[in-house]
């Protein structure tokens, strides 16, 4: 079995890489084009990490969630803040996921960010980034985990505005900052809610802190013999702690940061949509679950916010363009489902698909990287028929593309099974609308995926940066697009990919096999990841053949409009032009957010407001902090003309006055 | 004096003995730099004898040692305060390398006064009869003072007779106050004046009560001088700004630490039955001085003062605590309050001590104090204006530093005795402080350096000493249990 210095050694290890590349390589190599030595320790750092993870997980299966009360970090108003470990099989398998998509990307970086000035620092920043998504699922008291968890925020805001000098990526990392801290106040309110109602957790012998004590006053809550968090209350917390999940997992109405982070470099885009940042929000739902099953309107809530949010996030992905963006929409889009699940009770089912879905997408970004690294260009209108000078990406690719779109037997097509399947079979009316809502998802996702992928590979090839250059006219005068080299990626970058192919093609059936598969028993990580005694239906083949048959289907209009050429899909745009164009604008929520609410919400009201206060209130008060200072200044100042008897006086006065008020006192 | 007794003073008379090495190797030492090596390396022997006093203190079941006829009392508590007075002094002679550089003659006596107030602030804080608190008092103020005019210019000279002065008049009151309260108990030990204390009092004694009142409220004053609170702090931003950094740094946080120490000690010791409402006193005055304090500090444009009025707002935090710990001592209290205190003082320490290495380092760059010279100081010197950036950022308060946590402790102690109003206050100020220490560092990242000549480097033992206690800021707010570990340990021995 791990032990507790094991476990702390998975977050640990990434910090020292973190702590040797920031503090020993930067200073010496910064001016070495490739010091790779960063890019090495970095990797072996989280190799390490993996094996330790792997290590935990096996730990778990036999022995149990590893609990480790640690130390306490402060003692406050009579209540203890430890910092503690809580490694159960949610934490296990997230930890696996983490460091193995991590590892993947990390090598796959190496090659990518090959000769960029920033070489040193983005593996700094991704080891920061790493180790703070892996101290966040192993934090066992809730405000350890909240302060990881604005420690991820920090990673991404680093790495999305990695080329900071691109005023782009700067606004999409400040963008990205501010909207998840939005998500994120709403969680500090929950924490505090919890904190101040401290008295009631005490009462029963829990610290309110603690995630594993607010786990365990969860069924007390919902018994109604918890007072405090009783009615409304838990209601609260639970959507305060949404709120936050919302945020990091760019649902909607907090989605709009993440088509925006495409800004920073494609391997950071892996991480985050695969494993870390995204994912965290999701993990924070299940690792309060109890609370949310305590609470029958914050379920509907989450689960009405993640349908919705799969469906809308996919028609976006419809019309949009740029790869990234549309993997982005994807991801927005599988999240929902992700979440949605949550809403519906389905846990298992949940994570289940952020298991599988890190795998497919982590792949597809790292593709579109590979795609990126041949034509200069992320737009796919100037892709197209790739297919025959790069068949590696290409294979790659459409293992990811088949993953996601949810066919048989592509890891994807499990996990999201498992999902509809638990919707169709949920008794009420707030199941049927989400299981309406995610099969529309279906189809959606199955035509932009294959959309995607025809553009890109099929077809003639469209020009790449040159084309993309002329096509945006002249403003790019004197700075020529480089000639695209279309050629296949280096071994550095397809082997990583080539790791995550494997994972996005077996990984669904081999960790949840219908039946007994060799070793694995069925239903292996439905039993391993569910609460106790959860119940593993078995797969429901007619709605399986149902949902699969949909996706066949919109792959075939993809493949109508998309795969000879762009002249059919053209047709059709035309003729929904305007649905086109508000799909395009992102049905204007940007602009509403940035126009009505930013310019005129923030800038012209509250920031009038602001003004109003600083000019009248807080000047005033400066002011008159002036003014005591100058005439206290006058007369401190005739005694600097070597008056100390000002002081004395002043000191046996001060002292009489004390004297005489007490005497008046007693 | 027994065997035992030499026991109990081995880290005075092993400080007092270095200090005297030090000045005599100052005849034969040509490289100056040398001395200062040797008290840095010297203070481990005081050091260690005080580990070893920790360890026989925590071997004995009352956990303490009295000796020299009861004058000295050796606990937890005051090996605490000695540990934080022999640490800053190290640091402290570590990081004044640069600045005895440019004193032409004088340095090893430089060297050896630092060591002679230390001397005088570890006995301070276990001194527990009358005539020893003064003397020790008396030991650590002086060397200070004489310190105070070494640079020999007219502000230097000002600042050292301002002080002289002042402090003069305090021992005064402070020697009343002790007389009256001799008077009154007939004793001069703090442990008999307690009991006596607890008699009620006897009516044929002519205006006892007012006398005893009399007498506290003077040795309060007199104690009032060296922690800086309102209305005794009116020397201190003439003296920060005129006295040599190196010697500010010492005043601002052993002496204030050695104060706290003698305070609490009289308080618990001498007059916890007193029926006087001292946590309003105490509360009032911290109020005041913090409010007074920050509202001064914002429109200081030389640092010094700057600090000296932070100093002053930063007392009036501490008494916060002080007025926790009183509305405890009647009731016996627990150790929260005292605990709160102990930890905010410690913090406080190594954040001040950041605070001025950085800015002997940063003012031999520019050549002064003047705050807008600090423009761009990040680009001249990222470690020096890192530093500062740490020891400012913990000032305020702000996560992850020492001070946020020690003001976490402090204001929730003080909620805790029903002084809500003076958390809130303490807050408030706390918010208000952010303007001035956070502009300075902004004008340290956010502006052009005024001008980019080359400066020589800061010397390595001072960068040395800035790392440890900027790391150490750090350290204590990242894991508070480093401090609370010895200052829970320092607090049993004053409660019940």
């Amino acid at each position: 079995m791990i032990s507790e210095a094991g476990i702390w050694g998975i977050f640990l290890i990434p910090v020292g890489a973190l702590a040797i590349i920031a503090l020993v390589i930067r200073p010496l190599l910064r001016h070495h084009r490739t010091p790779v030595i960063a890019g090495l320790i970095t990797m072996g750092a989280l190799a390490a990490s993996l094996v330790l993870s792997v290590w935990a997980l096996v730990s778990v299966m036999e022995d149990g969630p590893l609990i480790y009360d640690g130390v306490t970090w402060l003692t406050v108003a009579g209540m203890e803040m430890r910092v503690g470990l809580m490694v159960d099989s949610l934490t296990a398998i997230m930890l696996v996921v983490v460091t193995g998509v991590s590892l993947t990307v990390q090598v796959y970086s190496h090659a990518y960010m090959k000769g960029d000035t920033g070489y040193v620092r983005y593996f700094a920043f991704m080891s920061l980034f790493s180790a703070a998504m892996i101290g966040l699922v192993i934090a066992g008291n809730i405000i350890q985990l909240y302060v990881m968890w604005e420690l991820v925020g920090l990673g991404s805001y680093l790495l999305i505005g990695f080329w900071f000098h691109r005023p782009a990526a700067a606004a999409a990392a400040k963008k990205a900052f501010l909207v998840t801290r939005i998500g994120d106040f709403g969680f500090l309110l929950a924490i505090l809610y919890l904190f101040f109602n401290r008295g009631a957790f005490i009462e029963q012998g829990l610290n309110p802190l603690n995630i594993v004590d607010i786990q365990a006053a969860a069924p007390l809550i919902a018994a109604g013999t918890f007072a405090a968090l009783g009615g409304l209350g838990v209601t609260w917390v639970a959507v305060g702690i949404f709120a936050g999940a919302v945020g990091k997992s760019a649902q909607f109405p907090l989605h709009v940061w993440l088509p925006d982070a495409m800004e920073g470099p494609t391997p950071v885009s892996a991480l985050i949509h695969a494993a870390t940042m995204v994912a965290a929000g999701v993990f924070l739902i299940a690792r309060f679950f109890p609370i949310f099953q305590a609470s029958e309107e914050a379920m509907a809530a989450v689960a009405l916010v993640g349908a919705f949010t799969a469906v809308f996030a996919a028609t976006m992905a419809l019309t949009s363009n740029d790869i990234k963006r549309v993997l982005a929409f994807s991801t927005v889009s599988q999240l929902g489902y992700m979440v949605a699940a949550l809403g519906i009770g389905a846990y298992g089912p949940a994570i289940f698909h952020l298991f599988t879905h890190a795998f497919f997408k982590a792949l597809l970004f790292l593709g579109a990287g590979s795609v990126n690294h041949a034509t200069g260009v992320f737009d796919m209108r100037y892709m197209g028929g790739l297919r025959k000078v790069m068949p590696w990406t290409y294979g790659l690719m459409l293992i990811g593309s088949l993953s996601l779109a949810g066919i048989f037997p592509f890891a994807g097509f499990w996990s999201k099974d498992e999902i509809l399947g638990h919707a169709w079979r949920g008794p009420d009316g707030l199941d049927a609308i989400v299981f309406a809502l995610l099969i529309a998802g279906v189809a959606l996702t199955a035509f932009y995926t294959f959309r995607m992928f025809y553009m890109t590979f099929h077809g003639e090839f469209r020009g790449g940066a040159e084309a993309e250059q002329k096509a945006q006219g002249d403003a790019a005068v004197g700075n020529p697009a480089p000639k695209p080299h279309l050629a296949e990626s280096s071994l550095v970058m397809l082997l990583p990919m080539g790791a995550l192919a494997l994972g996005a093609a077996a990984a669904g059936y081999l960790v949840n096999p219908q039946v007994d598969l060799l070793d694995i028993p069925a239903h292996w990580f439905s039993y391993f990841v569910g609460p106790e005694g959860a119940k593993a239906p078995p797969l429901n083949s007619g709605l399986a053949a149902f949902a699969m048959g949909l996706s066949v289907l919109f792959i075939g209009i993809a493949s109508l409009t998309h795969l000879k050429g762009r002249g059919a899909g053209k047709r059709v745009e035309r003729a929904v032009q305007p649905a086109v164009t508000a799909l395009n604008r992102r049905y204007y929520i940007d602009d509403l957010y940035e126009g009505k609410v930013v310019k005129t919400g923030f800038y012209r009201y509250l920031g009038g407001f602001l003004d109003w206060f600083d000019q009248q209130i807080v000047d005033a008060l400066v002011d008159a902090a002036g003014w005591l200072s100058r005439n206290l200044g006058w007369a401190v100042g005739r005694v600097q003309t070597g008056q100390a008897q000002f002081y004395a006086i002043g000191a046996s006065l001060g002292a009489l006055a004390i004297l005489v008020t007490y005497l008046i006192w007693s | 004096m027994t065997v035992q007794d030499v026991y109990l003073l081995s880290p005075e008379i092993s400080l007092v003995g270095l200090a005297l090495l030090v000045m005599a190797m100052d005849l034969f030492v040509k490289r100056k730099a040398v001395l200062f090596l040797m008290a840095v390396v010297g203070l481990a022997l005081p050091v260690a004898l005080s580990v070893m006093l920790w360890m026989d203190v925590q071997a004995e079941p009352g956990g303490r040692l009295v000796g020299v006829y009861g004058a000295l009392t050796v606990d937890k508590f005051a090996l605490f305060f000695k540990f934080l007075v022999l640490g800053s002094a190290a640091l402290l002679l570590a990081a004044s390398l640069d600045y005895a550089k440019r004193l032409t003659r004088l340095q090893g006596e430089f060297v050896g006064l630092i060591l002679l107030s230390a001397t005088g602030m570890t006995l301070l804080a276990a001194a527990t009869e009358l005539i020893s608190i003064y003397v020790s008092l008396e030991l650590t103020a002086l060397p200070l003072i004489a310190m105070c005019a070494f640079l020999g210019s007219s502000r230097s000279g000002e600042a050292g007779l301002k002080f002289l002065i002042l402090s003069g008049l305090s021992s005064a009151l402070l020697l009343y106050g002790m007389t009256l309260v001799y008077g009154f108990t007939g004793s001069t030990y703090l442990t008999e004046i307690g009991e006596a204390m607890k008699n009620p009092l006897d009516p044929s004694v002519p205006f006892g009560g007012l006398v005893i009142l009399v007498g506290v409220v003077l040795m309060v004053a007199g104690f009032g001088f060296k922690i800086s609170s309102v209305p005794f702090q009116m020397w201190v931003p003439d003296v920060y700004q005129g006295a040599p950094t190196p010697v500010v740094a010492f005043l601002s946080v052993a002496s204030k630490a050695a104060g706290f120490a003698v305070l609490l000690r009289v308080f618990y010791v001498a007059f916890p039955s007193l029926e006087m409402d001292w946590a309003l006193l105490f509360a009032v005055l911290a109020a005041i001085s913090m409010t007074f304090g920050n509202l001064v500090a914002m429109v200081q444009t030389n640092v010094k003062r700057l600090l000296g009025y932070s100093s002053i707002a930063h007392a009036g935090y501490l008494m916060v605590g002080l007025a926790a710990v009183a509305s405890r001592i009647p009731n016996g209290g627990e150790t929260s309050a005292l605990g709160s205190l102990l930890f905010y003082l410690g913090a406080y320490t190594v954040t001040n001590l950041a605070a001025f290495f950085a800015i002997i380092g940063i003012a031999n760059k520019i050549g002064g104090h003047k705050i807008d010279d600090f423009a761009g100081m990040a680009k001249r010197s990222p470690l020096l204006a890192a530093g500062l950036t740490v020891a400012l950022v913990s000032l305020i308060g702000i996560p992850p530093t020492g001070l946020f946590i020690g003001k976490i402790f402090l204001f929730s102690a003080a909620v805790e005795s029903d002084l809500a109003w003076l958390a809130v206050v303490g807050v408030v100020n706390s918010v208000v402080s952010a303007y001035y220490y956070l502009k300075v560092a902004r004008l340290m990242y956010m502006a052009e350096p005024a001008s980019d000549e080359e400066t020589p480097a800061s010397s390595i033992s001072l960068r040395l000493a800035l790392i440890v206690s900027a790391l150490a800021v750090v350290a204590v707010g990242v894991a508070p249990r480093i401090l609370t570990w010895a200052t829970d340990a320092a607090a049993s021995p004053l409660l019940p």
